[in-house]
């Protein structure tokens, strides 16, 4: 079965394309080969700066012939229907159809039309070059004169077909003025000569022995692997670091690891900020000295090229540059630590937070303030949480912090820790951005804590203030994670306090159009709705957390549904009881009871047009079963109440749970659409109190399953 | 490789102004024409009309030229061994982009000393945008050994207005060109003229006095008041010349009405680093230069050289 091999080569692709380029090449290749009827055995991508490619092993030679039988009208028919047959069947007259018998319709004409199939390369040549023209680039180009978008200007294309052992032939096509042929290049400097490819193993070994690595996956192998093996050569470990792996990668078609120095006094700045300087600005890897867990004053370069000087000049043209960053990085760090976190602060009124919430000084203010509110109720002193929260911000002017804001946080503890503040401000400093992602380590210091939610609930609280809430897969403001953040920080602490108050309602003060819903009081709420439809913001992030969990997602929704459900904890603990309840038999029979009950209270308040509240009337009560069930509500419903109040759930549970034996009793003995009204009525009041009874724990109703 | 040929004093790697000097040689010899600096002042080789304006059109257009390039806001009184509020770029423009243009560079590398056997010369992906220019366009930075010595750019819009043909744009940091040709770690310490001894002039020699007196400008004295009428006259006359340059089909006041643009522009970087644009106005103070750009541009393609008949 012959084999295709396409190569598209390029002036140097984006590192950060490439993978999924290679993937899109193969996934539009090889479905408009399916979809054309040529199935192939296997196939696999190819990139490096230079060139995308693609290898189509185990293809047909050509597609297989199509027959196909076109029914016409039957014999004799009108000469107007038989026209259309025969130019719908390409039939130049009645001769070139047959004539087929049916018992129940009679004989009719039938046309056969005979499809055959194309050669394989003929059909290549037709997708190919389509393929190209719609290439889902993130970002396409045009050059020189023409009018073909690619992502840097293509340059040739490879096109060969061909069965293992034959003399493969070039599929023949031009896209905007580039002929495809068999003719590639090798590495930029080390073999630019022209070299002439057969089929996939020949292209590769060709390309190989001209110095490039066509495999990203080996690349990444020999850089990792040479890497280590040279940092164990000097005695250190090499700080591994995956992202920047997948970048180098794609950077070099002939991975040359090299090692490279810088002065031990650059030893003084952070070992973090050093990583971040030689990382993001030369796309370095860093080494760590094993023996002090520190970073070593070493550095690994992944260059493309075999010099002549085996790199001496390579490396120190890269210790030249990386010298030069690092004096700026121990300039911006001296700098930072001389004029202190304190000076900055000022320099927050006048940036915008955002246009409608404020400047900067401003959302720190609030974060002060509702810091200092939740402090009490996470266990942190008050006056610590409102100073962390203070300085919680102000590594953001910093100078190494402008350099890399992905340091963020973290420097603002060093420069604290350097300023001897507390520390536990220090540390909230950093911790007060946790939990970033579902991954990623929650705060347990209280003082963290405390800056940690009052920054994310006025982050949440303003932006549904200003309704610019989340849509679809659009959340700008990381809104979707600033509520996890919450969740998490409350449920994996323990925590109890409810959303609602002081969480989501701070201060009273003007602040915009936002003045009403920060407002202390419930009652003053202009706004409501935007409290009432964050915290269901908040019950969906807590259904998509705890279902991420095994959780039951309506058991969420029938506690979430009670009024004031808003300590995450309880709500959790609620949950957890009510499910373990729902798996006994008791539970199992008391929720089929409790159905039955509703449907039956639906259809007769359907009747009726009216509600059935209780209470029951004890005069009315007739038949012992309903008797007993009226007592035992009297009985079940303040226990639940009580044990409710006490916040032992399993305790409610083993309450309601006596409500069983009584419930099915009454099923099995008491009709309740007693012919007496009185007594009817009686008893759709006494399923109302069956109803009440529950709604202690969760509205049943929105139990599943 | 150096011409063997060439004095020392001459040689790209022991001179600064023999590297501009040698550059300029190479793109005279692919057929540029070679222009002097624009006489005003810009932030950066592109804002030469040879560069902007003749991006745009139909026509073919070949150039290279030095470009002193002001940037008030990176001045640091000549304490920084890197950074300069003045500094020159050595920029070439060939519209269309030649096929072979990657190769062009690196011969250009090669001519002033870069051995391609001995370095590490990279296109490392770097989107070109000028929100003031109202252009984009799509390149690298070219890394030698680690360092960024050049923007590689496909303009793919200049003025809000499409490239058809795609211009390539090559724009060398001469200073730190230099720096790695001579080996030099202060760009101060940079030889200017190639000379030894008495003779030898040095980069700080010309340059230093000016980047501590220009830093005191920049940061500390510049009028902003008058910036601010400046700024608003220079519009004012670009939005006037435009008026009576425009005849309908052609336009006969382009070029003087963007250096009135060019002015704006350069008013506005120098309003910014005495910090007096808060960060709302940022945004609109741009956005007024590049609808000074656009009109520009638009004015340019009436004009016999931007392609008008």
């Amino acid at each position: 079965m012959p084999d295709l091999l396409i190569e598209l080569f390029s002036e140097e692709i984006p590192a950060r394309m490439q993978a999924q380029a290679a993937e899109q090449l193969k996934k539009l290749v090889t479905d408009d080969l399916v979809e054309r009827g040529l199935l192939y055995e296997g196939a696999k991508a190819f990139v490096t700066p230079r060139r995308l490619a693609l290898a189509v092993h185990g293809l047909p030679g050509r597609q297989a012939d199509q027959r196909e039988e076109k029914k016409g009208p039957r014999v004799g028919a009108p000469e107007g229907a038989i026209a259309g047959f025969l130019k719908s069947a390409g039939l130049s007259s009645l001769d070139q159809a047959t004539v087929q018998s049916d018992p129940k319709k009679g004989d009719f004409y039938v046309a056969v039309v005979e499809k055959p199939g194309r050669p394989t390369p003929e059909v290549i040549a037709e997708i190919i070059p389509a393929i190209i023209r719609r290439f889902p680039w993130p970002k396409s180009m045009r050059w020189g004169a023409g009018s073909l978008k690619w992502v840097r200007p293509l340059h040739s294309i490879v096109a060969t077909f061909g069965a293992d052992g034959d003399e493969p032939e070039v599929v023949r096509f031009e896209v905007d003025g580039i002929v495809s042929s068999n003719v590639t290049y090798g590495h930029r400097f080390l073999a630019p000569a022209p070299i002439t490819v057969k089929r996939l193993d020949d292209w590769m070994a060709k390309l190989e022995a001209a110095k490039v690595v066509v495999d990203r996956d080996r690349r990444k192998d020999i850089i990792l692997n040479d890497a280590k093996d040279l940092a164990l050569a000097s005695g250190l470990e090499l700080v591994e670091d995956e992202g920047l792996l997948d970048e180098v990668a794609g950077l070099v078609e002939w991975p040359v690891v090299l090692m490279g120095a810088f002065e031990e006094r650059f030893l003084d700045i952070p070992d973090e900020v050093i990583r971040a300087t030689i990382r993001a600005n030369q796309k370095c890897f860093v080494l760590k000295n094993p023996a002090t867990g520190r970073l070593a004053n070493r550095f690994l370069l992944i260059s493309n090229l075999v010099a002549s000087d085996d790199g001496a000049a390579i490396v120190a043209g890269n210790e030249r540059v990386i010298r030069a960053r690092l004096s700026d990085a121990k300039f911006f760090w001296d700098t930072d630590r001389v004029n202190g976190l304190e000076s900055r602060m000022p320099r927050f009124q006048s940036i915008t937070f955002h246009e409608k919430l404020g400047s900067q000084a401003e959302r720190i203010e609030r974060i002060v303030r509702l810091a200092r509110e939740i402090a009490p109720k996470v266990g942190a002193e008050p006056a610590l949480a409102e100073d962390a929260a203070a300085f919680c911000k102000a590594d953001l002017l910093t100078e190494v912090v402008g350099e890399f804001p992905e340091l963020q946080g973290l420097m603002g503890r060093y420069y604290a820790q350097d300023e001897g503040l507390a520390s536990e401000v220090a540390a909230a400093c950093e911790e007060h951005y946790k939990p970033q992602g579902p991954g990623d380590r929650v705060p347990t210091a209280p003082v963290s804590i405390a800056v940690a939610l009052a920054d994310k609930i006025d982050t949440l609280v303003g932006f549904w203030a200003i309704d610019e809430k989340p849509t679809g897969s659009k959340d700008p403001y990381a809104l979707r994670r600033a509520a996890l953040g919450v969740i998490r920080i409350v449920l994996e602490n323990g925590l109890r306090v409810r959303l609602s108050a002081p969480l989501l309602v701070s201060d009273s003060r003007d602040w915009g159009e936002t003045r009403l819903i920060h407002s202390r009081a419930f009652g003053d709420l202009v706004l409501p709705v935007h409290l009432i439809d964050l915290l269901s913001f908040f019950a969906d992030r807590l259904k998509v957390h705890l279902r991420e969990h095994g959780a039951r997602h309506d058991l969420v929704d029938a506690v979430f549904a009670l009024e004031g459900q808003d300590d995450l904890f309880l709500l959790v603990d609620r949950m957890t009881a009510l499910a373990r309840f729902l798996d006994t038999e008791d539970g199992k029979t008391l929720l089929a009871g409790y159905r039955r009950a509703v449907n039956i209270l639906r259809i007769e308040e359907k009747k009726d047009g009216r509600a059935f509240t209780g209470p029951t009337n004890a005069a009315l009560l007739k038949e012992p079963a309903e008797e007993r069930l009226a007592a035992a509500i009297d009985d079940v419903k303040p226990r639940v109440a009580a044990a409710v109040a006490q916040e032992d759930f399993a305790a409610a549970m083993t309450a309601l749970a006596d409500l069983r034996a009584p419930v099915d009793a009454f099923f099995e003995a008491v009709t309740v659409n007693d012919p007496d009204p009185a007594l009817r009525e009686n008893r759709l009041k006494l399923l109302d109190e069956i109803r009440a009874a529950t709604r202690g724990i969760a509205d049943f109703d929105r139990i599943g399953g | 490789m150096i011409d063997p040929a060439l004095p020392a004093h001459m040689r790209p790697d022991r001179s600064f102004q023999a590297l501009l000097l040698t550059l300029q040689r190479f793109w005279a010899d692919q057929g540029c024409v070679v222009l002097q600096p624009y006489d005003m002042e810009v932030g950066a080789g592109t804002f030469h009309p040879a560069t902007t304006l003749r991006a745009l059109g139909p026509k073919p257009w070949k150039a290279a030229y030095v470009q002193p390039s002001r940037r008030p806001k990176d001045g640091r009184y000549g304490e920084n061994p890197n950074r300069l509020q003045h500094y020159y770029q050595f920029q070439v423009i060939l519209k269309p982009s030649p096929d072979n243009l990657q190769e062009l560079y690196l011969k250009s590398l090669q001519a002033i000393g870069v051995d391609l056997g001995l370095h590490d010369v990279r296109f490392v992906e770097d989107d070109w945008e000028s929100p003031t220019l109202g252009a984009w366009g799509l390149g690298w930075e070219c890394w030698c050994d680690g360092m960024e010595v050049s923007q590689f750019t496909y303009f793919q819009q200049v003025a809000g207005i499409e490239c058809a043909p795609v211009s390539g744009e090559l724009t060398y940091g001469l200073e730190r060109l230099a720096m790695y040709v001579q080996g030099v770690e202060n760009v101060y310490d940079l030889n200017f003229n190639g000379r030894e001894g008495a003779e030898k002039i040095s980069y700080g020699d010309v340059f230093h006095q000016a980047e501590q007196e220009y830093s005191r400008h920049n940061f500390e004295a510049a009028d902003t008041e008058m910036l601010l009428e400046q700024f608003r006259m220079a519009e004012k006359a670009c939005h006037k010349y435009l008026a009576f340059g425009d005849k309908g089909e052609k336009h006969e006041m382009a070029l003087p009405a963007y250096d009135q643009c060019i002015k704006a522009s350069h008013v506005f970087n120098l309003l910014d680093a005495r910090g007096v644009i808060s960060v709302t106005e940022r945004q609109s103070y741009i956005l007024r230069v590049r609808e000074l750009a656009k009109a520009c541009g638009a004015a340019w393609l009436k004009t016999a050289a931007g392609g008008a008949a």
